[in-house]
Order: structure tokens, then sequence, then C-alpha cells
């Protein structure tokens, strides 16, 4: 069953500037939000495999829109992260359906490679409630200077019967990083750790 | 105490989950959070070097592991995934947040009996020793940060303490302190929680299947 999508929200944070330095080049994080209608509000399913085949059709739909917003090519992504919103008449697992089966792999073909976990967070919701979207390195779930989030809303969404579901992609890591730790430029990026 | 330290305020919150419309649990999951309200050192200025910071923090990352499993009315053994996070106050930088990578992590680890070489974990340079003599607190400590105003709140990831895959146990808990952080401090988060999701029904890695001990499966 396809994904019935009522909207999809791009945005794109730019930091050019923090704590009065000047970032450069600037920082970026996308962030592609799909609005979809819970096929399963209301009522106990015990079988959730057409949520994940949404996942899997968002997975590539969203990782792609997050690239194109940056306007990078694939190999440039860095970084990435996913998170659901689940509407009131709906539960957690729905999230946990969309979000961990089926989305990784199209997720990982939009950004190329993509050895590391992606990491998630999921809750229920209202219309207009926020929800931070973790972010990690691509290839190396360690890198310290990529540990981030970004914050996902749709001010109409989710309304009870739906379910937002984010994807969220950068080019580049935090714009000041000294906290130490493994960098880019040292990983392997065999293992998804290192 | 290190004087780059100034705890204001402290809150703790739990969660004893029953169902969520299918079947009540036999036993319910707990879920909690430990959030703590710090002065930014650092506040209204760029500093180069906030290092210094981070070490003064292991001690406020134990102290309040200790106070999360109390809180919980559950002993380490009974935990099963944990998250951290921090919500910077407006007058400081994203990058304070991230002081919270070590000290956050290596607060939950340590308290799960995890055997690692800290030293080189400080370094990010390994986690530890692989295989279960290395403690089962082997997975990376997933995590989320952001800049915000009193009231904010954060999603806190939680995963499988011993292998990052296992599909019911990735979870998130809403963490938020009612007037803070104001905007010359930090929140520091700390989630930890008894099981995977109380509906967890979407296949893939359980822990029973856990054979790699390398952190992820």
């Amino acid at each position: 069953m396809a994904a019935k999508i009522r909207k999809l929200v791009v945005l794109v944070d730019e930091t050019r500037i923090e704590m009065g330095k000047t970032i450069e080049p600037p920082t970026r994080r996308a962030v592609a939000m799909a609005v979809i209608e819970n096929p399963f509000a209301g009522r106990y399913e015990q079988n959730l495999d057409a949520l994940m085949a949404i996942g899997e059709e968002l997975g590539g739909l969203l990782g792609e829109k997050c690239v194109q917003a940056l306007g990078i090519t694939p190999s440039q992504a860095e970084s990435y992260g996913k998170a659901a919103i689940v509407g009131e008449a709906g539960e957690l697992e729905h999230a946990a359906a969309i979000l961990h089966p089926k989305l990784g792999a199209p997720l990982r073909k939009a950004v190329e490679k993509g050895a590391a976990l992606v990491p998630s967070s999921k809750k229920m919701g209202t219309v207009g409630t926020a929800i931070d979207v973790p972010l990690g390195h691509k290839d190396a779930a360690y890198v310290r200077t990529h540990f981030d989030a970004v914050e996902a809303r749709v001010s109409d969404a989710p309304r009870a019967n739906e379910i937002v579901v984010a994807v969220a992609v950068t080019d580049s890591g935090r714009p000041l990083p000294r906290v130490g730790g493994l960098t880019k430029h040292d990983i392997k990026g065999e293992d998804g750790l290192r | 105490m290190s004087d780059l330290i100034e705890v204001r305020q402290i809150l703790t919150q739990v969660e004893d989950i029953y169902h969520e419309g299918g079947p009540v649990a036999e036993k319910p999951l707990v879920r909690g959070a430990v959030a703590a309200v710090l002065k930014n050192p650092y506040a209204g200025r760029y500093e180069p070097d906030i290092l210094p910071m981070m070490e003064a923090l292991n001690p406020v990352g134990l102290e309040m592991a200790e106070r999360l499993v109390k809180a919980m009315g559950v002993t380490p053994d009974d935990i099963e995934s944990y998250g951290k996070g921090s919500i910077v106050g407006s007058a400081g930088e994203l990058e304070h947040g991230a002081l919270w990578h070590v000290p956050g992590g290596y607060a939950m680890r340590e308290l799960l009996g995890w055997k690692g070489d800290r030293a080189a974990y400080k370094q990010g340079q390994s986690s530890g020793p692989k295989g279960l003599e290395g403690g089962r607190a082997l997975s990376i400590v997933p995590s989320s940060k952001k800049v915000g105003a009193p009231g904010t709140r954060l999603d806190v990831p939680l995963t499988h303490v011993t292998a990052s895959y296992i599909r019911g146990h990735f979870d998130a808990m809403e963490v938020w302190v009612p007037g803070a952080p104001a905007a010359d401090e930090i929140v520091f988060v700390l989630v930890m929680a008894t099981g995977g999701r109380i509906h967890q029904r979407v296949g893939g890695l359980t822990p029973e299947q856990i054979s790699k001990f390398d952190g992820l499966r």
C-alpha cells in the first residue's frame, strides 16, 4: 500500500555565524517531513506490514528531498537521522514500524554508503508537536563532531489519524566543534562505528 | 567540586507504562529521566577551550545516573536501554551541549558495570574490549541536543545497552524542566528504561540473538 501523503515540508537550516564567529562554509542541516494518513488509527492492529512498506517508500523520497534541498551530491552528505510523531489515534509502535524495518536501505542509497546506524526518535503528539531528530555521522557513529540534533515540526500535523515522518541529512557537523574525540578525517567507515 | 560546576536544580521523571491500547504487560515498562540544571560558565562569550568542564562533569553524571536508577525503583541490572541529551540556554552555544558526550555516556556505562578503558573512551578512540568481558553496556549512548528557552522540550533517543540494533528497544523520551534553562544555564539529561517498547512487534534483532558483542549486534 502506498503512503497517503497529505503534505511534504522541507527545510534547510544554515548557520553562518555562531557565538559571534563566522562559519565558513556554513553548516547546513536539511529536514524533509511527510504527513501521512495512519492506516491503523483508532484500533489495535497486530500486523504492521503496511506501515513498514510506507517506511521503505518514505526513506527514499525524504532522503532524496534532503539531498536535493542541500544542493549536494549524495556522497557529500555527512550525517543523518530519522523520527516520527504519531497522532493521538495511533500508537508508538506505528512509528517503529515505519522507521526501523525498511526505511534505512533506501535512505542509505540516497546519501551513498551509510555504514552507521541511523539514529532515531519517536513520540506521540498532536497538531504542531515538534520532535528532535538525532544526527550521527553516516559512516562512523562515534564521530564526535557530528553528534547533533535538529527539530522537525509541521504546524498543522499530526492530526489524530496522521503520522509525521521526518528524515534529516547534513553536509557538515556542528559549527564550532571543540570537544575532542573522533573526527571525520580519522574514520575507516567500515564497521559503522569508527 | 570544580568551580565550573554549579547545580541549581535536579528533576527526575518516571513513567510506568502498562499498555498502549494493546495487551496489558505482565511487568510494566519503566522509563525514567533525570535532568540537572547547571550554570553555563561559558555563557555570553566565545570561549575556545571548554574541555575543562567536560572533565568536571564526570562526578555530576555519575550522581545523576545513580539518582535516576533509585527514582525508577530498580537496580542497574534491570536497565536495558539508555540515552542522553542537553538543552543549552540562549546565551550559550550548541557546542556547550556537546560537553555531555563523554561524561553522560561514561556515567551510565560505569553504573552498568562497563569495564572499558576510560582514557581511550574520552579520546573517542575505543569503547573498550569487545565481548561480555567488557561488561554489558557496549553500545554507543544515543543523544540529542539543542539550544532553547526555559521549558524547551528535548526528545532523547533510547537504544539497547548491549547492541544498538535491537529493534524492539528503539525509543525516545520527551524531557523538559519547567523554567529551565535560563539564558546562562544548561540542562543535562540522562534517560534509562527497563525494556523495549510496550507493544514491540516490528521484528528485527532481539536481545536473545546478540552474538557479536561489538556494541551493534
